[in-house]
């Protein structure tokens, strides 16, 4: 490789080199200042904003980066186009959230002596994340999967405070590293079958080598476990309720959005990459007529949605619903992929983009109640509405949102959605996801029930919201609200984030 | 004499792959499972291998094999961290017992 095609790549790859800086940085900072541990989140976020800041100057920049043939080769191990670059934003705009998410948690600040390392694992499930979003090669798909997973065992199980947080990381480790080695597998066969583990060459090889359809089928299930595993989407989300309720509740919010963010992206551009033969003028996409991507996404799709939201239902732990409910999220977000077309990527983008809001929202209104009352059980959030008004209607709005109603940022996300969905001749399918947005209106409302209709027996005493929390409360809450009404940015920055650069 | 090629491998990847996962399923120690795990693996790397010495693809596959190696080292060192965490809280590695969530 010469050094001009070198730093070509390299510059492509801004953002994951500032955020490995950084890391560095963390781990050195840790070691020198070992009594002033306040300094780690600040330094995290500097790396955070630069990051950022790289990431937005480069929106439309596009090209192969690191290609083993030399230049002008038209594949490379990562691709960065407009796709990848606006995950990245929704991937560093949410660690940004979970730095100061972690600064109010009372979880972590228990454990201030090991600020660094909260913080270093952090920044290697960002790394992990930013390269899975870009990244056309399926060595460094998988390689990058378990960068984020490994750092995310650990951090389920960080705080080390409860019995919940070991036995969450013990089961988050062992469905990931299952589930992770059979979509290795999966891809050794595919490796077998074309010779090659870059997407854009397996596409080439699927349209001109005869490729045995049982075996071919048998390895991209087996590929699919691993990604489903990563969204969460029935039936390899087992792991999903136990991993959030017992994990912290700033990694809870930061597993529930980015990381499946991140397992999204990798998804669609996987499908995109390998498996679509042309774009037509409407931008639907002609799959190469190997395997019924449609037939297997649409079922998983439905699937996860029911199971997630029926099983919301009987949940008596906040986080617990949470978790269900970002199961059932995963379930709707499918439907985006299976239109497969680019109306139904944009859905998905604008989606992602509320569903960061709301999502982190939520979960940072029931850390803030559990720093109060210690406890996360619906029970106790009896007369909360009253204890604490500036929470409940907050926390009402989020959940109002995560249901999908107007005028809230939730609708418009769902509205793309099922008209994605009408536009693909696919009415049944969206019929199914309007019963389901239903059923989990019970689940939602249930809470606001608890809050606002039950008085508790002894009232209770008045929630103060200190003003940095009220702060970032109203900074998720309202683009919520004002993204509900007027969402003609969002929807505009999502329609020109659609090139996945491939063949 | 017996010739060694592809299909050999392949079968020898395949049984690997079977215990694999029937390990993970069947056995209750946790340090059971992740050495099931280790036979996933293993398995995949015995496939890519293979792949590459017989099918003339470059050395793409060895590579693979080698950064598949480091990071079964890698998931083996935070997977025993972890049993040694989970094990000093509940005094047990016994996956079904170690059952608190969910109530």
């Amino acid at each position: 490789m010469d050094f001009t095609s070198l730093s070509n790549s390299i510059s492509l790859i801004k953002p994951e080199v500032v955020i490995t800086i950084t890391l560095i940085l963390l781990v050195i900072f840790d070691l020198i200042f070992v009594k002033q541990k306040s300094v780690i989140p600040i330094i995290a976020l500097i790396g955070l904003f630069i990051a950022g800041i790289f990431v937005i100057s480069d929106l439309q920049q596009s090209g192969f980066a690191f290609s083993l043939s030399g230049t002008g080769s038209k594949s490379g191990m990562i691709t960065a186009d407009s796709f990848g670059s606006y995950f990245k934003i929704l991937i560093i705009l949410a660690s940004i959230l979970i730095v100061f998410f972690s600064y109010s948690s009372n979880e972590i600040q228990k454990v201030t002596d090991r600020l660094g390392e909260y913080y270093a694992l952090i920044f290697g499930m960002i790394l992990g994340m930013l390269i899975m979003v870009s990244s056309s090669d399926l060595i460094l798909m998988y390689l990058s999967m378990e960068l984020l997973s490994l750092s995310s065992y650990v951090l389920a199980g960080f705080t080390k405070l409860r019995e919940r947080n070991s036995e969450a990381s013990l089961k988050y480790l062992i469905y990931g590293a299952v589930s992770s080695g059979t979509m290795l597998f999966g891809i050794s066969m595919i490796y077998g079958m074309t010779g090659t583990t870059n997407l854009n060459e397996i596409n080439l090889a699927l349209r001109h080598i005869q490729i045995n359809w049982l075996t071919l089928s048998f390895s991209l299930i087996l590929i699919v476990a691993g990604i489903g595993y990563k969204i969460s989407a029935a039936p390899f989300h087992f792991w999903t309720p136990d991993v959030y309720e017992g994990a912290p509740i700033s990694i809870t919010a930061f597993l529930s959005v980015a990381s499946k963010a991140a397992g999204f992206a990798l998804l669609i551009r996987f499908l995109k990459t390998a498996f679509v033969s042309d774009v037509d003028m409407n931008g639907t996409w002609h799959l190469i007529q190997v395997f019924d991507w449609k037939l297997l996404l649409a079922i998983l799709s439905v699937l996860t949605m029911t199971l997630g939201n029926f099983a919301a239902l009987w949940q008596d732990n906040l986080k617990r619903m949470l978790a269900y409910s970002s199961i059932a999220h995963a379930g709707y977000l499918l439907l985006g992929v299976v239109v497969m077309s680019n109306i139904g990527v944009e859905a998905v983008l604008i989606y992602f983009m509320f569903y960061l809001l709301m999502n982190l929202g939520s979960f940072y209104i029931v850390m803030l109640i559990a720093n109060k009352i210690g406890s996360e059980d619906i029970n106790d959030y009896d007369g909360l509405g009253y204890a604490s008004p500036f929470l409940g209607v907050s926390f009402a709005i989020f959940l109002v949102s995560l249901t999908g109603l107007p005028p809230t940022a939730g609708f418009v996300g769902k509205f793309y959605l099922f008209v994605a969905l009408l536009d693909a001749k696919m009415a049944a399918l969206a019929v199914i996801a309007v019963l389901n947005s239903v059923v989990s209106l019970y689940y939602y409302i249930r809470v606001l029930k608890h809050m606002f209709l039950t008085k508790p027996e002894p009232a209770k005493e008045t929630i103060v919201t200190p003003l940095p929390n009220m702060l970032f409360i109203l900074a998720l809450l309202i683009p919520i609200l004002l993204f509900g009404i007027y969402f003609t940015p969002v929807v505009n920055f999502a329609e020109s984030c659609i090139t996945i650069l491939g063949l | 004499m017996l010739h060694v090629g592809l299909h050999h491998f392949l079968i020898v990847s395949a049984v690997l792959f079977s215990l694999g996962i029937y390990a993970v399923v069947t056995r209750k120690n946790a340090i059971m499972v992740l050495m099931g795990i280790e036979l996933i693996l293993n398995s995949a790397n015995i496939n890519f291998i293979a792949f590459s010495r017989f099918g003339n693809f470059g050395l793409g596959g060895q590579i693979m094999a080698l950064f598949i190696i480091i990071l079964a080292a890698a998931e083996a060192a935070i997977a025993l961290a972890i049993v040694l965490n989970v094990y000093k809280t509940f005094a047990n590695v016994d996956i079904d017992e170690i059952n608190k969530l969910k109530e």
